[in-house]
């Protein structure tokens, strides 16, 4: 009887040590086995990394002076993971703090909501991180604000105000720059799950565009951080890791900050100038370069506005006006983003490539009111005839009817509507040559390469509107089926796919569908000035660590060389030199002591502005200086400006009055282009707050 | 005669002088692991009651006195031999259910994670009654499967039956409650209880057929509350309820792990201080020693427990006494399966379940019970010739 008794007790102690060594195999395999996955896993759970952002570094120009540069800023922040729980959803929080900052409510609305919770037209200004983190509301909060909200948390719950540094562009010389400055601004979701390999920590400001974004990675510094062991309410009970965050390297650049801001107020005056004449002057960019090296010396874009709107948060008004037809999209840099046809500015290189194909520069040519291209009459630019005139003088006049003849008789050359299996395209060539139709490679964010309507891009073109033309009647809306239109609208059904007669006439005056940035431009005239170098346009001079010493200094890059050989190019200074002293630039520069090459440009625009009238023609000047030993090379163009002349040509003459010191004007950089680097000392510059001014968009 | 001298020897020694005759490997690992869950229950709670500025020794304190208590009771337990128990088996038990009743009544009992299992007192002491009815259960059972006719017969269908009627009151008041990880242990015990008994083989796998049918039919019908089922859900799926049932037992599951071959030195897991486990100074106490002791420690832990459970079959089997084998097999039943539940909960073993570690969790009820439990067993041990 004991027997089966002790038989179930066996049995249950060898069921129970089967347990007990179940406990201890699980737990070798948790602790042993396992340990080091589990380890990962609590540390985890325990450590939270507080970043301190470095201090961002310095943006200085040629000689020093500070055009980008940190100050202390008070932030107001609001957390939505406070307000949202209110009953009114912090309604009557935002409404009194939108009192308390003497902000609308409206903007105030929006820079507290995330992105996504807005429509896409109207996310301008709205918060771009979590909803779980503080979003910044104003950084430019006066103490008095500050003490407000912190002494009346009843009134403000989820609402705190604390010191911050903030980027400021002091404009000092009265500079904006804000084209070539760009802006930062906080780290987006977007920034986050980059795949560019850049890593941002959440609370970091990040440049967004311009300067600020092309050397982020520099400016930045290394954030600080601290890692802490949090408990389980997120408590701190210890800290793990302590790194200091290592301040952003300063940027010198080959701006210099006088002479930008010479350059800005002479393209906002030429504007001015072209309105007062009766233009419509809606925008213009104005470049300077240094022909040596491709140095950006000055690079201006209009409309303008101040960069620091970004920083001290934008208004939705602010921030719609940045980007609408009816300010003329003042975020726009023409400099580099905008494309227009070169017109007559083109000559120079049409002159390399009519030389390439066998013309003299020592002949004389025809220079007729009009030339009959088919069943088309081609008219010159004013429809007078020059008469039997040497190459210099038609270049010197702006005669266009000459260039008609000799790009007829080329195309024909090359096969016509039938080319020859390997065309010579002297002209496309020649332009590809000089850089038409590919980005310069400037040191900044979103440049566009313009275009070269070429053989590829004609048959690219025709694969992409075929449908369109070939079934004009159907797809075009009915006011746009004149008779003219459906014309074209035939031809481009049938031949779209070839540069016809027309186009290659077109292209040799840098009109049609021919599209150069104000920057390809400037990049093409110092090459010619140089002697034939194409230099990559360079806006950074150096990089300096805040001690100074170098981290990176920039040498010029060449981009090529120019398709034209010494005689040419030795013409094309004489012939540049003639435009200004008895061409089309005299009455212009007339008068000015220091010898100036250049050739004015009246381009043709099609299509209409956004009220509906037609868009004017587009002004240009492009030149260099001094004639005999170039050093700058000076470009201006103005949108629906008028002549090149009379609009541009004065305004290039006035920045060269500045450069040089004559006029009765004192020189920006009587030193000319400096060959050393400055040293940065920002504490000379004192203490300064510069705040928005109340029109930030210049108008 | 040299029988009737040795046991009067034993009495009077074990009158005499405290703890002499004891099974001392027994007393020795009871007093290891009280010592270790000392230490514990204070590194569990030392760090939050310190940084809400509240007395970082207040567990530690409380959970003294209850093993002095517990320890009291335990001795007491140890003096009247268990044979007389007998006599007061019936009041024993009647206490038990009468505290099942009363926990049960709103006013009285108290619900905590879901259960309503407390009785609180004033001064802040609770008494958990399942606890103590555990106690009722095994020695009832024991005392009516003994008492057959004399130890030449192995317990009748009859006194089976009515052995299960006196586990199945406290039982279902318990299961009312709902404390499914008590009424597991219990069955436990009852099973195991049944089986030593002698009684026919047949009910042994007859109430196994039982238990696992009636936990499926349990689930399903909804008589197991819903936290309890989210509770199985997260020991199946660990993901089903992250924040709650799943969290915390991937937590547990983290806490252990990260400890390592030595741990990170008690008073020092940093998964501890955050108290990123809950209950863990009282259910979850074997993260703790986890984090902070590492592997040698809880290795120690399991050893002392299977010392205890060693020595508790070796009693077993000492005694002739059928009552005293049948008291010895439920406690190793209780102590073995609410160590097994527990340890097994924190490691991923078990589905999560509220019972306390024996001998290491804070808790009075659970104290008092483990040590009355460890005193029945050195009674039977005292008593054995």
């Amino acid at each position: 009887m004991i027997d089966r008794s002790r038989l179930s007790l066996a049995f249950i102690q060898i069921f129970i040590a089967s347990l007990m060594a179940a406990l201890f195999g699980r737990l070798f395999f948790l602790q042993i086995a396992d340990g080091p996955r589990y380890r990962e896993a609590a540390l985890n759970i325990q450590s939270r990394d507080i970043v301190t952002p470095a201090s961002r570094g310095v943006i200085v120009d040629d000689i020093g002076t500070p055009m980008a540069m940190n100050r202390a800023g008070l932030v107001v922040t609001i957390d939505r993971s406070v307000i949202d729980k209110l009953p009114d959803k912090g309604i009557g929080v935002i409404s009194r703090v939108a009192t308390v900052l003497g902000l609308e409510y409206n903007d105030l609305y929006i820079r507290t909501r995330i992105c996504p919770e807005l429509p896409k037209d109207q996310r301008i200004g709205c918060w771009n991180g979590t909803r779980y983190q503080p979003i910044p509301v104003t950084k430019e909060a006066t103490q008095a604000q500050a003490l407000n909200i912190l002494e009346h948390s009843d009134l403000y719950p989820g609402v705190n105000a604390e010191p911050v540094s903030m980027r400021n562009y002091p404009s000092f010389e009265g500079e904006y720059a804000t084209h070539v400055l760009g802006y930062v601004g906080p780290v987006t979701d977007a920034d986050l799950n980059n795949t560019d390999g850049k890593s941002y920590f959440r609370n970091e400001l990040i440049g967004k565009a311009g300067l600020e974004y092309q050397y982020d990675s520099y400016l930045r510094g290394q954030a600080g951080i601290k890692t802490v062991i949090v408990d389980r309410k997120e408590a701190v009970t210890r800290q793990s890791q302590n790194t200091k965050p290592i301040p952003g390297d300063n940027l010198i650049l080959n701006i210099n900050a006088k002479l930008q801001s010479v350059v800005e107020a002479e393209l906002a005056a030429s504007i001015q100038r072209a309105k007062s004449l009766g233009h419509r002057g809606d925008s213009g960019a104005a470049i300077v370069l240094d022909v040596k090296t491709g140095a950006v010396l000055a690079m201006a874009s209009y409309p303008t506005y101040d960069p620091n709107i970004w920083e001290n948060g934008i208004t939705v008004k602010q921030a719609q006006s940045l980007y609408s037809e009816k300010t003329a999209v003042p975020a726009l840099s023409r400099a580099i983003q905008g494309a227009y046809a070169p017109a007559s500015t083109f000559k120079v290189i049409s002159t390399s490539a009519a030389v390439r194909a066998g013309y003299s520069t020592d002949a004389s040519y025809n220079c007729p009111a009009s030339v009959m291209i088919g069943n088309r009459e081609f008219k010159n630019f004013d429809s007078k005839a020059a008469g039997r005139i040497s190459l210099k003088t038609a270049i010197a006049i702006s005669c266009d009817s000459m260039w008609y003849q000799i790009a007829y008789d080329e195309w024909v050359r090359d096969g016509g509507l039938k080319p020859k299996p390997s065309p010579n395209d002297y002209f496309f060539t020649t332009a590809k040559g000089y850089g038409v139709g590919k980005k310069t490679g400037i040191d900044l964010p979103s440049e566009i390469s313009g275009r070269l309507p070429d053989r590829d891009w004609k048959k690219a073109w025709y694969a992409q509107n075929k449908d369109f033309y070939c079934n004009y009647k159907a797809r075009a809306p009915k006011s746009q089926q004149t008779q003219l239109l459906l014309d074209i609208a035939r031809e481009n059904c049938l031949d779209g796919d070839k540069v016809r007669a027309g186009d290659a006439v077109n292209f040799s005056i840098g009109q049609g569908d021919t599209l150069l940035t104000p920057l390809q431009l400037a990049a093409a005239y110092a090459a010619i000035a140089n002697g034939g170098t194409l230099y990559q346009p360079q806006v950074a001079k150096a990089i300096v660590k805040p001690d100074g010493t170098i981290v990176k200094q920039f040498k010029p890059v060449v981009n090529g060389t120019i398709p034209a050989d010494k005689k040419t190019i030795s013409f094309l200074h004489t012939a540049l030199r003639a435009v200004v002293t008895s061409g089309t630039a005299a009455g212009a520069f007339a008068g000015l002591p220091v010898e100036v090459s250049g050739k004015t440009g009246t381009g043709q625009v099609f299509g209409k502005n956004w009220d509906g009238t037609r868009k004017g023609d587009t002004s240009w000047f492009a030149s260099f200086a001094p004639s005999n030993k170039p050093q700058y090379a000076v470009v201006m163009m103005v949108s629906q400006g008028g002549f090149g002349a009379s609009t541009s040509g004065v305004g290039v003459r006035h920045i060269y009055e500045y450069i040089f010191g004559t006029n009765g004007k004192t020189s920006v950089m009587p030193n000319g282009v400096p060959t050393s680097l400055p040293t940065i000392d920002t504490t000379k510059f004192g203490s300064f707050a510069k705040k928005t001014t109340s029109k930030a968009v210049k108008k | 005669m040299s029988m009737l001298s040795s046991r009067s020897r034993r009495d009077i020694r074990g009158g005499s002088r405290l703890m002499s005759g004891f099974d001392h490997w027994l007393s020795g690992a009871v007093f290891g692991l009280l010592a270790i869950g000392t230490a514990l229950v204070y590194s569990a709670t030392k760090q939050w009651f310190a940084s809400n500025g509240l007395d970082p020794q207040y567990y530690l304190k409380r959970h003294l006195i209850n093993i002095v208590i517990g320890l009291l009771l335990g001795f007491g337990t140890t003096l009247i031999d268990y044979r007389l128990l007998r006599a007061y088996t019936p009041i024993v038990w009647g206490l038990g259910v009468l505290g099942l009743v009363a926990v049960l009544i709103p006013g009285i009992g108290d619900t905590v994670n879901g259960a309503r299992a407390w009785i609180a007192f004033p001064g802040g002491f609770q008494i958990q009654p399942a606890e103590l009815a555990k106690i009722s259960i095994i020695v009832g059972m024991a005392m009516i499967l003994a008492e057959t006719k004399e130890s030449d017969h192995y317990p009748t269908h009859s006194d089976v039956v009515k052995g299960l009627l006196v586990a199945a009151v406290p039982v279902l008041l318990i299961v009312a409650q709902p404390d499914l990880g008590t009424t597991i242990i219990i069955a436990a015990a009852v099973v195991t209880i049944i089986g030593v008994s002698g009684a026919p083989a047949r009910w042994v796998v007859g109430l196994l057929l039982v238990a696992v049918l009636g936990g499926f039919v349990a689930v399903k019908s909804g008589v197991v509350s819903d936290y309890q089922v989210k509770r199985l859900q997260s020991f199946v799926d660990p993901t089903a309820d992250p924040q709650q049932s799943g969290y915390q037992l991937r937590q547990a599951r983290i806490t252990i792990g990260s400890g390592g071959l030595f741990g990170k030195g008690l008073f020092n897991g940093p998964q501890t201080n955050g108290r990123f486990v809950p209950e863990q100074q009282t259910d979850f106490i074997f993260t703790v020693a986890g984090e902070e002791i590492g592997f040698l420690g809880c290795g120690l832990i399991l050893l002392l427990y299977s010392i205890i459970l060693a020595r508790a079959f070796a009693i077993a089997r000492r005694t002739n006494d059928i009552f005293g084998r049948l008291v010895c097999v439920g406690v190793i039943a209780w102590f073995a399966f609410q160590t097994f539940e527990n340890i097994g909960m924190t490691m991923g073993l078990m589905p999560m379940t509220g019972v306390p570690l024996p001998f290491i969790s804070y808790g009075g009820s659970s104290m008092f019970a483990t040590l009355i439990g460890y005193g029945l067993l050195q009674n039977v041990h005292l008593r054995t010739r």
